[in-house]
């Protein structure tokens, strides 16, 4: 009996280091505490306070972790540079996304969410509860779970921890995804899509993990260095378990050709939720993605640099081609995320320190500017809910110049053009590129830019130049909630595209990996 | 004697860092730009106290100045330069510039006369505007315009200076057009701002050449190298400097649309098309001073421009009816005095300054004038209904006469003493130069006697409707000041040589040797003036047709049409530019749109294709999903072979 607890030795967590993480997770916890004991009617005041406190209270933890680099909970969490900054950027677009959930004054039948979500779409009930007016506030703790998730996904320091916060972070969206009050069919289809095939993907990883164990006997990224650098010869194992753990990651980040589920998602999911996702998965992402490619897999970087540069390549043309002919909006900037992320990949195929800041960069601007896009998107409404089809939006900037004037920056933002951040952050990226040696991949870039540059300007027209149609929708003017998270999102993309040196300083300083 | 001995005809100043009451250079520009800001960000709210406001700050920054230049005379002649550095401004590659202010005693003297001249201008507009419900907006821009032409003359290198260059032409633009309604102000204010281009092209391509030539655009780095640096290099950097200047002082063949710009309220034609902006390219060439110096065949250029430009606005002078078209006519033809000095080097570079700083005080003196008349004539500024007016307005009448005075060259008001400095040392150049300059004497005498007579003696020609009457305190004080200014600046700035010891360390000095006597030069251009005047006033003094005659001879047809200078621009460079544009557009829509065309339907086409690719189906997706594993796999494994 003795024997036994004495052996067991109690874990070291580190709470300190944590902490962002731990307030995140049990807020998320209190949460659907919330839910099950607070009366109705209070409810929503009380999830607001909630995660207002939850969101701050971490960001500021974060804020004072800054220039930490250790390791956490038994060497499963990384806290170093990259890892802070990613955290931190994913509660910067958490809190501004958090103000497009709690929107109620765009929809006149209350928020983007569904009032029962489990009502079948178009049954008797759904009806019933529609014209009692229900609105649920379920949305929260989902939310801040998947916030968690994403945290831990950036910090992950080995393959199990990894695999789970995939999961933490994946389950609430696929739910989120699912619950749109209008256009329920397509929302519910959106949402079984994207868990049918973020599950098959988590299959891909799980296999690549299992494989990467038996290769290396170790689950943990600095122990699997070690076993790279103990047996660097031939081993199909290690070729499988990369081949495989990039289809789950890839899948996640929407790269070609695991992207398909992205405008399909997009466009079913509620806006705000997609705009939480488009910005926040990105990050979250592409933060694991970062660390599994730079500190588990860097010293294989000459088996995985060409592969990724095919995939850079197939992203970055498929994104910005297809995009062309896109008549929806939501679809169209789906796209747009799916050429960004080829973008990005540039970054993370440059495997040097420029790389890795630019990549970081990138994300935050991206994630500022695309919330504040679908935000704009949620504004623009006919009577049967979003106008999202292209036409629709003709001659917009007659009747409602702030908000197209506003998209108009975000537009040029994803373009590319300077004095926004966009510029920015693509000259940081491929200037990485062509350091990093991967000038060619950097040229497509630059004419996928050129081919994207048409759709985002073709709206700009469509906006300015074309007369209104019969059909035209109107321009909800939303509570101070939307309009606090457009400002911010317009201010940050020009700011951060004038003044950007504080930031990619920032970046700069955080670029290194604890190993 | 002791002042030849002296004399150099090279600078000898050296610049320091800012001590004392020179740290706050920076103070001199920011007052009236903050004047600007206030004005312009807080809108209507200032309507009541804005003016006080935008007249009270360039106020400041002229005691400023004054203490500066107490500041400057407490130190030895050489030791007067000094440069404060700011901040660092832009860094590309080997390419730096700097936001640096530079006073010495060249633009010490610009300071002062615009912060001078243009406090007072500011003062007789509370007057001039008190009427106009766009009077804020006026303010604004007048000290938009006073923040930026001391930008452009306290800048220590070119960029900056090119900075104020453009915020002197916004400004100038913003109140040319200020009665945007008539459509004639808003044509003469896109004019003027088109011309100015041209110029502008010179000086940003004489930017880019002396930074290849010289590896900055500091004014003490790139003349300390000018030296050494090859005479055709200088001469092309000289020429483009002189096309700047052409563009900003209306000097021939840029002239044009200073003609024009008088649609502007007349303060703005007193201080930005008379006293300051106007002489920006005076300043330029005088500044540049060590590029001429070693460029004599663009200096040679320099004075052609100057005595065509005399000549030329002093014959659209003649023919003028309204007042203000003349005293344009004669601001061109006295910039063309200053320019024309400014290309003789050393011995005409300190007049150059000299004559400026008198025709500032005696042209702003003349515009406020000629507004002060039309104020009370209802605007009209046609000088045949005009006529005998001396006896209703005796304030204007007697500070106009000092301004008519002075322009003439007659001793002892102030343009004898630069004038005829002037035209000795263009006789020491050559006869054609001194020539030019005398017969430009007295064709001046006699289209000023002519506006004088015409406006203030003689009958009265009044429409029915106007009742003249002398304009309120607030103009007439300026006016009272100015025509001091105007007899008096002459012989204070003369005495014992003062402006040529205040400026010699900084454009250098030689005393002029014409090939004939002084006095003779003097008496005979005294007695050109003084016949030019008389024949004028014998022609005006009795009956002049109410309405302009019009069998004339071709001359005066030609100089009422401003010597074809618009026919010229359009043939020389309006009709080629259409032709070339309409050219490049067939160009463009035959060849370069097809390819653009073809591109976009390829891409379009590929787009359609790939799109099928989304067909909506997760079996579809997870089934590509699959095949993109395999890809991956096989990418990996060819890698490893």
């Amino acid at each position: 009996m003795n024997g036994v607890l004495e052996s067991f030795a109690s874990p070291e967590i580190r709470y300190a280091l944590v902490a962002p993480l731990l307030i995140v997770l049990g807020g998320g916890v209190l949460s659907v505490l919330v839910e099950a004991f607070v009366p109705r009617e209070s409810r929503r005041t009380v999830q607001l306070f909630l995660v207002t406190a939850v969101l701050l209270a971490s960001f500021i933890w974060v804020v004072r972790l800054a220039g930490t680099n250790e390791l956490a909970a038994e060497g499963t969490i990384a806290i170093d540079g990259p890892g802070l900054f990613m955290q931190g950027s994913i509660l910067l677009v958490a809190m501004v996304s958090a103000l497009l959930i709690a929107e109620r004054h765009v929809d006149p039948a209350g928020d983007a969410f569904a009032s029962q979500a489990s009502a079948l779409p178009g049954s008797v009930d759904e009806k019933a509860f529609t014209q009692q007016g229900w609105l649920q506030t379920e949305v929260w703790p989902l939310f801040l779970f998947c916030v968690g998730g994403m945290m831990l996904f950036t910090t992950a320091n080995d393959l199990l921890t990894m695999f789970v916060a995939l999961e933490v972070m994946s389950l609430p969206l696929y739910l989120m995804s699912g619950m749109a009050r209008r256009r329920r069919l397509l929302s519910q289809e959106a949402a079984m899509k994207y868990f049918l095939l973020g599950a098959y993907s988590s299959g891909f990883f799980v296999f690549g993990a299992a494989m990467l164990y038996g290769f290396s006997g170790t689950i943990s990224f600095p122990g699997i260095v070690e076993a790279m650098a103990a047996d660097p010869g031939n081993n199909g194992l290690l070729i499988a378990a990369i081949g495989l753990l990039f289809v789950g990651l890839l899948f996640k980040i929407g790269a070609v050709p695991f992207h398909q589920w992205t405008p399909d998602v997009y466009q079913g999911a509620p806006t705000p939720a997609t705009a939480f996702m488009a910005a926040g998965v990105k990050i979250a992402a592409f933060g694991g993605l970062l660390r599994l490619t730079y500190v588990a897999l860097g010293g294989l970087r000459w088996d995985w640099r060409p592969l990724m540069w095919g995939v850079a390549i197939a992203t970055m043309l498929t994104g910005a081609i297809v995009a062309l002919t896109q008549n929806d909006i939501k679809r169209m900037l789906a796209y747009s995320a799916i050429a960004n992320t080829g973008f990005m990949l540039i970054g993370v195929l440059s495997t040097n320190p420029s790389g890795l800041s630019s990549t970081m960069f990138y994300l935050l601007v991206y994630g500022f500017t695309t919330i504040g896009a679908f935000a704009i998107v949620s504004l623009v409404r006919d009577p049967t809910g979003e106008a999202t089809k292209l036409s629709q939006w003709a001659g917009l900037g007659k009747t409602s110049p702030l908000i197209a004037g506003a998209f108009t920056i975000l537009l040029l933002a994803f373009a590319g053009i300077p004095l926004t951040s966009g510029f920015t952050s693509k000259f940081a990226v491929f200037s990485a590129g062509i350091e990093g040696g991967a000038t060619p991949v950097v040229i497509v870039g630059v004419f996928a830019s050129a081919i994207a540059a048409f759709f985002y300007v073709r709206v700009i027209v469509l906006m300015f130049f074309t007369e209104r149609a019969e059909d035209a929708p109107a321009v909800v003017v939303p509570s101070s909630l939307t309009a606090v998270a457009i400002g911010v999102t317009v201010a940050v993309t020009v700011i951060l595209g004038v003044l950007p040196q504080s930031v990619l300083d920032l970046a700069d300083k955080a670029s290194t990996f604890i190993r | 004697m002791t002042t030849d001995l002296l004399a150099s005809a090279t600078p000898t100043i050296t610049y320091a860092p800012p001590e004392g009451v020179f740290t706050y250079i920076w103070v001199l520009i920011a007052l009236p730009l903050i004047g600007a800001a206030v004005l312009l960000s807080f809108g209507r709210r200032t309507d009541s106290w804005g003016h006080y406001l935008a007249t009270a700050l360039p106020i400041g920054s002229f005691i400023l100045a004054i203490m500066m230049w107490l500041g400057l005379l407490a130190r030895p002649s050489e030791d007067r330069g000094i440069i404060q550095h700011l901040w660092d401004w832009v860094f590309v590659g080997n390419f730096t510039a700097n936001v640096g202010l530079q006073i010495d005693q060249l633009s010490l003297t610009f300071v002062l006369l615009i912060t001078g001249v243009g406090s007072l201008i500011h003062i007789y507009s509370i007057g001039y505007m008190k009427d106009d419900p766009k009077r804020r907006l006026f303010f604004a821009y007048l000290n938009l315009f006073v923040a930026a032409m001391l930008l452009l003359v306290l800048a220590d290198n070119y960029l900056l200076l090119y900075v104020g260059w453009e915020g002197v032409g916004l400004a100038s633009y913003l109140l040319i057009g200020f009665w945007q309604y008539k459509p004639s102000a808003a044509v003469a204010a896109k004019k003027a701002f088109v011309v100015n281009r041209v110029g502008d092209f010179g000086l940003s391509v004489a930017i880019m050449a002396i930074f290849v030539s010289f590896g900055t655009v500091t004014f003490p780095e790139v003349f300390a190298q000018a030296g050494e640096s090859s005479e055709g290099t200088l001469t092309w950097i000289g020429l483009l400097l002189l096309l700047a200047a052409c563009g900003k002082s209306a000097q021939f063949p840029l002239q044009s649309w200073l003609l024009d710009a008088m649609e502007g309220p007349t303060p703005v034609s007193a201080l930005i098309h008379a006293a300051t902006m106007v002489t920006a390219g005076v300043y330029l060439i005088a500044r540049s001073n060590p590029i001429f110096d070693g460029a004599p065949t663009a200096q040679t250029v320099v004075i052609a421009i100057g005595a065509i430009t005399l000549i030329f606005g002093a014959i659209i002078g003649l023919a003028k009816d309204e007042i203000k078209k003349v005293l344009a006519g004669s601001t061109m033809s006295q910039i063309g005095y200053m320019v024309l000095a400014a290309g003789l080097g050393p011995i005409g570079y300190v007049f150059a300054i000299f004559h400026l700083v008198n025709h500032g005080f005696f042209k702003a003196n003349m515009f406020l004038g000629a507004g002060s008349v039309m104020h009370s004539f209802n605007n009209q500024e046609n000088m045949r209904r005009f006529g005998g007016i001396r006896t209703v307005m005796v304030v204007t009448y007697i500070t106009f006469a000092a301004g008519w005075l002075a322009i003439m060259g007659v001793p002892p008001f102030s343009g004898f003493y630069s004038k005829d400095k002037i035209i000795e040392a263009a006789f020491d150049h050559s006869w054609a130069a001194g020539l030019a300059a005398m017969i430009g004497a007295g064709i001046t005498a006699f289209y000023m006697t002519r506006l004088f007579t015409m406006t203030f003696l003689g009958k009265k020609r009044w429409t029915d409707d106007v009742h003249p009457h002398e304009s309120p305190p607030v103009m007439t004080i300026p006016l009272i000041l100015l025509g001091i200014a105007s007899l008096a600046s002459g012989f204070l700035l003369a005495w014992n040589g003062a402006i040529e010891k205040w400026l010699e360390p900084v454009v250098g000095f030689q005393h002029p040797e014409p090939p004939i006597p002084i006095p003779v030069i003097s008496g005979a251009t005294l007695a050109l003036v003084i016949l030019g005047a008389v024949l004028a006033y014998q022609q005006y003094r009795r009956e002049v047709p109410l309405t302009a005659p019009t069998s004339v001879s071709p001359l005066t047809v030609a100089a009422r049409k401003d010597l074809y200078g618009d026919a010229f621009n359009e043939a020389v460079f309006m009709r080629p530019g259409q032709y070339l544009t309409r050219a490049l557009v067939w160009f463009d829509n035959r060849s370069i749109d097809g390819a653009v065309v073809a591109m976009g339907s390829a891409t379009a086409g590929l787009s359609n294709r790939l799109r099928k690719w989304q067909t909506g189906y997760s079996r579809s997706y997870a089934l590509s999903m699959l095949a993109g594993a395999f890809l991956l796999f096989v990418a990996l494994l060819v890698v490893r072979l």
